[in-house]
């Protein structure tokens, strides 16, 4: 009864989303401003149907309801609640209820609050966000229904991936789907704002808390879905350029760019038909990330849920928004007047040269994904790794970092080097001593030289904007700017410390043996079989101490579980402020000894504390711009009091 | 501004191109087996201790004595192996001298997976970190080789034995045979 009443929100809110597109086509006219009059309150119904659907998939997912097809193929009566509740998201036809779940509240939300747009333009936007979301409506409902009945219902289900049975993993989908969703929204702005030849500062500051809100989600979503492959698949690595971390990595690159061009729009009415681009290739490279995910055209260590009859289904979608945004604008671009002119030497001017770096990283790493692809039409398999784009990556990620020292400090529209030239030779000068003292000190590799010596520049040039202002009067987008940025320089500094100076050892180890590793010495005390709620696995005990201190207990394990049948090994972790400890039991060698695979690595933690930052700063930049538009929101609506005062 | 109006549609264009790719890549086949280099090697030397009281292990050496044989790699844990059971045992009845080695795997776990499922094995090498497995080429259980006198690797089935490869198979032994 409840997945048939699911099913039914779903059918309804599709329907709504049907009446969403055709009232906010129609009311372009004034004929149709009858139907017009029926597009808010159609998306914000279709929100709450659509929150409906997906709780009571939550709720089918809890009772564990093994006559629903999704539940028995993806849960187990013996698996911990929380992965119950997690588990409608840890597959395909959940995690599409859960993406058009998340899109029709953000579509609810604008038709209830947005009022700063011409009525048309809003129109316009609601059609094309109902547009999309039929899209993916017909695809749960046609091809991957998440309420489908199991007749007769097994008496135990399949189990969830164990891989996936992880807290940091139960928030990992939901956190990427609100980013690519928001993009979703800014997409829908941007095909309105076409329609309507609307490209306004006031668009910019319509769609940028949108951004903002889809790439702080992008950003945590990446940074923990970067966390979660270091510990979990316990192979010390971090960043794999595997085809699922590039799908996400796109996106944000993409979202990225446009989140800075969507500043200089709305504060100098510049940069316009780059803008709108951005707004359709973001949301366009979180499709094609879907796509190459879940079709299975690339092959990929965590692809997912894969089956080539959606991918099929995906490309129709794609080829429908993605051709048909890029067709409108190629027909619209030139029919929109050019914004503000400015000089290079100049905040906008900054920012360009920002997008563009960005933009030639999106299409390094586009093209490196794809690269397999290509050639494997023509029966050429090769598989494209961290030679090609670490390198490559690097090229255009070393000027546009130090664009990033450089930018803030110059004032729109035209400025001179002259007036900043101080701060900026002290902050690159630090970092020429930082490249030739580490170079001679620690003789580091080329690209953990540089990237160490950027961390230095941008380290110092993200807070040199702090100078001579009075932190209390400080707007909160600017304070958000400063602490995003100094998360980019921390992260870089782990990512350099980590490939220069880890340490790794593997051993095959009797009780008692004593390994070193970097400051480290690791004792195996012993190795312990041990049972967890659906697995059983080895434990290893080992006493680590840090240049001879005290000793700590850790305790990696080498599990096995029993539904479905799998092997992993969890990894364990000592953390310090400067490095972390990583420990991973592997099976058992000769009898008596066990393979131990031991890492010291300085300074990693600070690339995820550096992505945690980077986000924080997004979150102060939105909280600032949602309280001034709030502000400016009352005034309006004062003024208006008054105008109406002053008629009367 | 005609420059521009180039660019754009070659943007259109470019993509039109990629979902070309793409959907002619949806429309390929996907091989999702790894084909053995080894094929038509001999098999490198290696020497694996018993994996059951009741069997003896398997060293190379076994693998060149004159007579073909059927190499099955297993485990207790894969279930694709619960289903080619039946078909392994077709095989020995039709006259196959079949050896196995067990992929990382406890003894007790192997025992328990042949009594419930049977033992068609002359054999049994216990492989616990897949070194042998891999040295042969195998990415994966079950997958069985054919080997002849020689102890030259003549044939690979990845997957299950179903039904309809038990002939395939003995055709394959009785030409490594020859």
């Amino acid at each position: 009864m409840i997945a048939e009443l699911g099913l039914a929100a779903l059918w309804l809110a599709t329907a709504l989303a049907g009446l969403q597109l055709l009232g906010g086509v129609l009311g372009q006219r004034e004929s149709g401003a009858d139907l017009a009059a029926l597009v808010r309150p159609a998306a914000v119904m279709q929100a709450l149907l659509c929150a409906f659907a997906f709780g009571t998939l939550v709720l089918l997912f809890a009772r564990t309801d093994l006559s629903v097809a999704l539940v028995a193929q993806n849960s187990h009566s013996e698996k911990p609640l929380i992965f119950k509740i997690a588990g409608p998201w840890g597959n395909h036809e959940g995690s599409m209820l859960l993406w058009i779940t998340v899109m029709s509240l953000a579509g609810g939300l604008i038709a209830l609050v947005e009022r700063r747009l011409p009525e048309k333009t809003l129109l316009a936007t609601l059609a094309a966000q109902a547009f999309v979301g039929l899209g993916f409506y017909a695809f749960l409902l046609v091809s991957s229904n998440p309420f489908e009945r199991l007749d007769p219902a097994p008496a135990q289900g399949l189990g969830l991936n164990p891989l996936l049975q992880d807290i940091g993993l139960a928030m990992h989908p939901p956190t990427l789907y609100c980013g690519y969703v928001g993009l979703s929204v800014a997409f829908s702005f941007a095909v309105g704002a076409l329609l309507t030849r609307q490209v306004t500062p006031d668009f910019a500051r319509v769609i940028r808390p949108w951004v903002l809100g889809a790439w702080i989600f992008l950003t945590l979503g990446i940074t923990a879905g970067s966390y979660w492959a270091y510990y979990e698949l316990g192979w010390g690595g971090w960043w794999f350029w595997d085809p699922t971390e590039n799908a996400s990595l796109m996106p944000w690159l993409a979202a990225t760019a446009l989140l800075h061009s969507v500043s200089v729009l709305a504060a100098r009415d510049a940069l316009r038909t780059w803008t709108i681009l951005l707004g359709v290739v973001a949301f366009s490279m979180s499709m094609v990330g879907t796509f190459l995910v879940r079709s299975g055209v690339v092959t990929s260590v965590h692809a997912f849920a894969v089956d080539p009859q959606r991918g099929t289904f995906i490309l129709v979608l794609l080829t429908i928004y993605i051709g048909g945004a890029l067709v409108l604008f190629a027909t619209r671009a030139g029919t929109i007047a050019e914004g503000e002119r400015f000089t290079v030497m100049s905040r906008e001017g900054a920012l360009v040269i920002n997008n563009v770096a960005l933009s030639a990283l999106l299409g390094i790493v586009l093209l490196g994904t794809l690269y397999p692809l290509l050639t494997e039409a023509f029966g050429v398999k090769v598989s494209v790794g961290p030679p090609y784009f670490n390198p490559v990556g690097a090229v255009f990620l070393m000027p546009m970092l130090a664009v990033l020292a450089v930018g803030p400090l110059l004032r729109w529209r035209r400025d001179s080097f002259a007036r900043i030239r101080l701060p900026v030779l002290a902050a690159f000068a630090v970092g020429l001593a930082v490249l030739l003292g580490m170079w001679l000190i620690a003789g580091m590799a080329l690209l953990p030289l540089l990237g160490m010596a950027m961390a230095a520049v941008v380290g110092i040039g993200s807070v040199l904007p702090l100078l001579g202002r009075s932190l209390r009067r400080l707007p909160l987008a600017t304070l958000g700017m400063v602490v995003a940025h100094f998360g980019v320089a921390v992260a870089l500094f782990g990512m350099a410390a980590d490939s220069a100076f880890s340490i790794e050892k593997l051993v095959a180890a009797r009780q008692g043996d004593t390994t070193e590793v970097g400051p480290w010495r690791v004792t195996l005390a012993s190795v312990e079989p041990v049972a967890g709620p659906n697995w059983t696995a080895l434990e290893a005990r080992l006493s680590a101490s840090y240049r001879g201190g005290a000793p700590s207990e850790i305790k990696p394990q080498a599990r096995s579980f029993w539904a479905p049948p799998q092997q992993t090994s969890e990894s364990a972790l000592l953390t310090r402020w400067n490095g972390q400890l990583y420990t991973v039991i592997g099976g058992e060698a000769d009898g008596d000894r066990w393979q131990l695979r031991l890492w010291w690595k300085p300074f990693v933690t600070w690339i995820w504390y550096g992505g945690a930052l980077i986000a924080l700063g997004g979150l102060l930049a939105l909280i600032g711009r949602l309280r001034t538009d709030l502000k400016r929101r009352t005034v309006r609506a004062r003024v208006a009091a008054r105008r109406m005062e002053a008629v009367a | 501004m005609i420059r521009g109006r180039i660019f754009l549609w070659g943007l259109v264009a470019l993509t039109a191109g990629l979902f070309g790719l793409f959907a002619y890549q949806l429309s390929q086949p996907k091989d999702e087996f790894i084909q053995s280099t080894m094929i038509g090697k001999p098999i490198p030397p290696f020497d694996l201790p018993p994996s059951v009281p009741e069997r003896p292990g398997l060293a190379s050496g076994n693998l060149a004595d004159g007579q073909p044989k059927l190499l099955n790699v297993f485990a207790s844990w894969c279930v694709p192996c619960i289903a080619e059971a039946p078909n392994l045992a077709r095989l020995e009845a039709a006259g196959a001298n079949i050896v196995g080695i067990a992929i990382r795997d406890r003894s007790q776990d192997t025992e328990f997976f042949l009594r419930q499922n049977g033992n068609p094995f002359s054999r049994i090498g216990r492989d616990d970190i897949s070194a042998v497995q891999l040295s042969i080429g195998s990415s994966g259980v079950p997958e069985t080789f054919v080997i002849d006198g020689q102890g030259i690797i003549r044939y690979q089935h990845i997957g299950d034995i179903r039904d309809s490869d038990v002939a395939l198979l003995l055709e394959k032994l009785k030409e490594a045979g020859a």
